[in-house]
């Protein structure tokens, strides 16, 4: 017993303590952080990144088309895909909630389908799959009805369970008060339950709404007309046109105006929610 | 104060609320065993008993925001529990004071009063603003007409509940302990709001620990314990001079010290068994 402790005591003795050792490794890492990027600002090849992702005049040239057409598009898209999503997945949150048993089981099937395959599985089963099978059948919209319909597919699964979750917070007194007053439970839930859910559920939504808008990129499998390109496939266009990276970097820097300022936005919310429920 | 006869037994109009042969259970556990309740029409009823007694259960199953399991429940002369009853038309005419208030955070204190008008009465716009306005004037609460529920305190907020129900224009008020989630300062507005309409007439069933209020607005005094209705009576009777145990040990616990001297005696027999306030020492 006295042994082992001694033994423990011993070695720190000898060596460096412990706010010695950490110094050192955070010393350490520091060092291999300005080796990696000497070593990267050494090695990269200058002019040929410049020419390759930075020609002013290539980025200039998709101005102002990037703008109105593509970023239009994928905001379209994305507005279109939200709004078809938002009210399926109400309408499968309702499900969800039902007392009647099969609305709840053909609710949660679709949950886990929908949330447990690949959006791209969705956009290829939309965009060919479906004509396939259905000959002659036209999906409402042209390309929009299509990535509405494959977008709002993919978003109303995960929407119907935020939505779910934001009706459960509400807390039970309020239906209860609702129904005091002579309120049907679905008048109830429309007026009382449904506004309630929303606030609570605002953010977690509009997050939902980042998600979409980089998920429109998909459209790419679409195959869409010149007037339908979206940003992604704008900037892979013009990239293979031009043998150049460039407009894959303007299209991702107009993705990131819209992400960036969206999800600052998100956080604010959530902490002005937190404020109010505290 | 309301006028009405108060030996609470015998009564020659039909009952406002009449439960007949009341069970309601919660899964194995018989929270109601065979309730049988008259209340009159402008009869304020106190009911009073330990947590746990089945009292606010009881108070729910009046206007079925919880179904009994066997028995009937007759508001008005309608059969609140058969099985074919517009229950919505019913609740309309039965408000409801919750002890944690749930007014509608959403909105502001008249949309409060206003939207269950507009919803569920169909009155107009103008309407339901006038009767929201007089229904705050009746509680005190004029000045907090656009103020958000949060802005309140809770016995503001209780009163803007009450003024709620009241719009509605209720036969009967139903209160499920008021007044146990204030702050003991804000306790006096409200019961204050309470005496009031008993004073009006209003026919009144109160779930309760306020025992002050009982004695001086009751007609009648419910004691329940145990899913029973253990004894009734005038609150002199119940109250000041329970003819049970079970009453005079609840009442021992409850009664502030002020009282303890009206209860003195009463209250050291109780203590000789169950769960004790103090020990005695």
């Amino acid at each position: 017993m006295t042994d082992a402790s001694t033994k423990q005591v011993q070695p720190r003795k000898q060596g460096l303590s412990r706010t010695q050792k950490r110094a050192l490794s955070r010393g350490a890492q520091y060092a291999l952080f300005v080796a990696a990027v000497v070593a990267l600002a050494v090695s990269a090849d200058w002019a040929r990144l410049k020419n390759q992702f930075a020609q002013a005049d290539l980025a200039e040239q998709m101005f102002p088309e990037i703008i109105t057409l593509a970023l239009k598009n994928t905001v379209l898209y994305t507005l279109s895909g939200f709004v078809f999503g938002l009210v399926l997945g109400m309408v499968i949150a309702l499900m969800r909630l039902s007392p009647v048993g099969p609305y709840r089981w053909v609710a949660g099937i679709y949950i886990e389908i929908f949330r447990g395959l690949p959006a791209l599985l969705i956009f290829i089963f939309v965009g060919v799959a479906v004509p396939l099978a259905f000959p002659g059948t036209e999906i409402p919209g042209g390309t929009y009805g299509k990535v509405a319909l494959a977008l709002g597919l993919v978003s109303a699964a995960y929407m119907a369970e935020t939505i779910r979750a934001g009706i459960q917070a509400v807390p039970k007194g309020q239906m209860e008060a609702a129904r005091s007053l002579g309120f049907s439970h679905a008048r109830a839930m429309v007026s009382i339950i449904i506004p309630q859910a929303f606030r609570i559920v605002i953010p977690p939504l509009t997050n939902e709404l980042v998600l979409l808008f980089k998920d429109s990129s998909l459209v790419l499998f679409l195959g869409v007309t010149l007037e339908e390109r979206e940003l992604a496939k704008y900037g892979r266009d013009l990239a293979s046109q031009t043998a150049n990276s460039t407009p894959i970097l303007v299209a991702g820097l107009c993705y990131l105006l819209v992400t960036v300022p969206l999800g600052f936005v998100v956080r604010r919310l959530e902490t002005k929610a937190g404020e109010a429920t505290r | 104060m309301s006028g009405r006869v108060s030996d609470g037994t015998e009564d020659m109009r039909v009952p406002e609320i009449e439960v007949r042969d009341l069970y309601k259970s919660f899964g194995d556990n018989e929270v109601l065993r065979g309730i049988d309740l008259e209340i009159g029409q402008g009869e304020v009823v106190c009911v009073i008993g330990p947590s746990g007694s089945g009292k606010s259960t009881l108070l729910r199953c009046v206007n079925l925001l919880e179904e009994p399991t066997k028995g009937q429940v007759f508001v008005g002369g309608t059969e609140v529990t058969h099985p074919d009853v517009d229950i919505d038309e019913v609740r309309r005419r039965i408000g409801m004071v919750f002890q944690q208030f749930n007014l509608f955070p959403h909105l502001t204190v008249t949309e409060n009063l206003t939207l269950p008008q507009r919803r569920v009465l169909k009155r107009d716009k103008a309407q339901a603003a006038r009767v929201a306005a007089e229904n705050l004037e009746r509680v005190g609460l004029s000045e907090k007409a656009n103020a958000y529920p949060s802005s309140l305190s809770g016995g503001q907020q209780q009163r803007v509940a009450i003024a709620r129900a009241l719009a509605m224009g209720p036969e009967v008020m139903l209160f499920d302990e008021p007044t146990s989630a204030l702050d003991p300062e804000l306790v006096g507005d409200v019961l204050a709001v309470m005496r009031r309409l008993a004073n009006e007439g209003m026919t009144m069933m109160v779930v309760t620990h306020e025992m002050t209020f009982a004695r001086e607005v009751a007609d009648r005094v419910v004691f329940m314990d145990g899913g029973v209705i253990v004894e009734e009576g005038t609150p002199a009777r119940v109250i000041t001079n329970p003819a049970h145990e079970r009453t005079r040990h609840f009442l021992s616990r409850l009664l502030d010290p002020a009282m303890a001297d009206v209860e003195e005696e009463s209250a050291h027999e109780a203590e000789g068994e169950g769960e004790k306030p103090h020990r005695p020492n």
